[in-house]
């Protein structure tokens, strides 16, 4: 369990906190979106949890131990964060290479890394480009590098900041399936995102973030149905909740955020709507 | 590791005779400190170049981010003793090496605390250098803080891979460096080829003859820093000539691992 406590976070040779008082307990398995405006924070928090930053006040736990009491590195042991931008850390000759430094880093011996490499390479479709050089792939291609290089280790809770971006739509849908895998695999998955279109398709549980403060903290339907927070964290309604709004002759949005929970809302009306008009 | 050293080379607008001055002025001073402390290796020449220093730091104001970018030179200061003595140097030499080290850190942190891009760029258009060559020289200015956040960036992605950059002996060390400066140096480079194409799609070099709605102007304060340099200078010749500076002897031999 990841467990944030009164925290509050200042950067070095500023006056104002990023992070005001926020408390935030996110289950094993739990799979969390983190939303917000430009500079909520929402990276911020989530370098806390592999201890890349410290609270200035309150404590961060995970799975009982101390952020403060641990390095980064006994600490991404159990907490995989990748980051935004693939760039900022692929830099070795093979995609193999790249794969395997973390594991050794953590200590594996030679045939695990090698087991693993070819394993997590298989999982995301990277296998072609094993002994190819990490910078003459794509964007996309090198972002799921990145996700594989942390997936290789094995990290019990797994952290993606803006996974989506760059990312066509067929890459998002096999994020998102993977995602789902990870979580029958019982991990915890916190992704920091503004992509609303994801997170409906998702529906995981939202923690809005507005100025360092936490000002909600529901479901994915809740959340993006509530014009109120939405505007206070500078997100908009996915396309289809805004295409309901838009109708109201067919009612209140009971919390519809995805084009299947749509069809089925819409079906049965337009089918009334037809016998109505006499056309059924 | 924390990369905030490098606000000790970023300028802020800070209201202080310093900061008013002629860029060019600072330029030849900082030049000239840069020069003296290459003429020499005698400890104490090294400490009064440094120590002179002081006090234009003071009255500029600039002295707490100062202190944060010799703090952060301490690393590549160490690394030049060691590797000084390991290779054979004199221990008085090295620390002269150290010394010469922190003095031009200094003299180039000074002079980029207190100096903006913009007038950089204006001093050097007003001495006839072509327009291409200092844009080049003031952008790489600029983007010093953008790749101080990358660096900063590269080693939160390392850490979070398990890579423990102070763990191991001194060549371990160095070795675990390298997961930072390739990526760094990838994205500088990418980041610099999207920037010629940014700006050669704003037609950059379109206007042969610029001209500039601002033009520097010197003033006294200006005329007595570069006179005052090129006496300090023509002094510091004298005595690296004539002048026979007391030595220190330390007498003790670190140990050769090579050379």
């Amino acid at each position: 369990m990841i467990s944030v406590n009164n925290v509050s976070f200042r950067y070095p040779g500023t006056s104002s906190d990023v992070l005001t008082n926020v408390n935030l307990q996110i289950q094993n398995g739990e799979f969390v979106a983190i939303m917000g405006e430009n500079g909520a924070g929402k990276t911020t928090l989530v370098k806390m949890f592999n201890g890349l930053l410290k609270p200035r006040v309150g404590s961060v736990h995970v799975d009982g131990v101390d952020t403060q009491e641990k390095s980064v590195a006994q600490l991404s042991r159990d907490v995989g964060l990748i980051f935004q931008n693939p760039d900022h850390q692929l830099f070795a000759e093979t995609v193999s290479e790249e794969l395997s430094f973390s594991l050794r880093n953590f200590g594996f011996d030679e045939q695990v890394i090698k087991r693993r490499v070819t394993n997590i390479s298989t999982a995301l479709g990277l296998e072609r480009y094993i002994d190819s050089s990490p910078f003459v792939l794509s964007g996309g291609e090198r972002k799921r590098v990145a996700l594989a290089a942390v997936l290789a280790w094995d990290p019990k809770h797994i952290i993606m900041d803006e996974p989506t971006i760059g990312q066509d739509y067929l890459q998002k849908d096999r994020l998102r399936n993977f995602i789902v895998q990870l979580i029958s695999q019982g991990k915890t998955i916190v992704i920091v995102t503004h992509d609303v279109e994801f997170v409906a398709e998702c529906k995981p549980r939202i923690v809005l973030l507005s100025r360092g403060t936490v000002i909600a903290d529901d479901t994915a339907s809740k959340i993006l149905t509530n014009d109120e927070m939405l505007a206070k964290a500078s997100l908009v309604r996915p396309q289809i909740a805004e295409l309901l709004h838009q109708l109201p002759v067919l009612g209140e949005n009971p919390g519809i955020i995805d084009v299947y929970a749509a069809r089925e809302f819409l079906i049965p009306r337009l089918r009334k709507a037809d016998r109505t008009s006499g056309r059924g | 590791m924390s990369l905030r050293f490098v606000e000790g080379f970023k300028f802020t607008k800070i209201d202080s005779p310093i900061h008013r001055m002629d860029p060019r002025a600072k330029f030849v001073l900082t030049i000239g400190l840069f020069t003296t402390a290459l003429m020499f290796t005698n400890i104490f020449a090294l400490i009064t170049i440094f120590l002179f220093q002081i006090p234009l730091v003071l009255i500029s104001k600039t002295s707490r981010r100062w202190l944060r970018s010799m703090k952060g030179g301490l690393f590549l200061g160490v690394f030049i003793f060691v590797m000084n003595s390991i290779f054979g140097t004199a221990l008085v030499l090295s620390i002269s090496f150290t010394l010469r080290f922190f003095a031009i850190m200094s003299a180039f942190s000074f002079f980029f605390m207190t100096t903006s891009a913009d007038d950089l760029g204006l001093a050097l258009d007003q001495i006839h250098v072509p327009y291409s060559i200092s844009f080049t020289f003031t952008t790489a200015v600029r983007l010093v803080p953008t790749m101080a956040v990358d660096a900063q960036t590269v080693v939160d992605a390392q850490r979070s891979r398990g890579l423990e950059l102070d763990k191991g002996n001194l060549v371990k060390r160095v070795r675990n460096y390298i997961p930072i400066l390739i990526p760094l140096i990838i994205s500088a480079i990418r980041r610099s080829v999207e920037l010629a194409e940014a700006l050669e799609s704003r037609a950059f070099g379109a206007t042969e003859h610029r001209t500039a709605i601002v033009t520097l102007k010197m003033h006294f304060a200006d005329y007595v820093t570069i006179i005052g340099t090129i006496l300090g200078l023509g002094l510091a010749i004298y005595v690296y000539f004539r002048v026979p500076l007391p030595t220190v002897v330390i007498p003790i031999q670190l140990p050769r691992i090579f050379g």
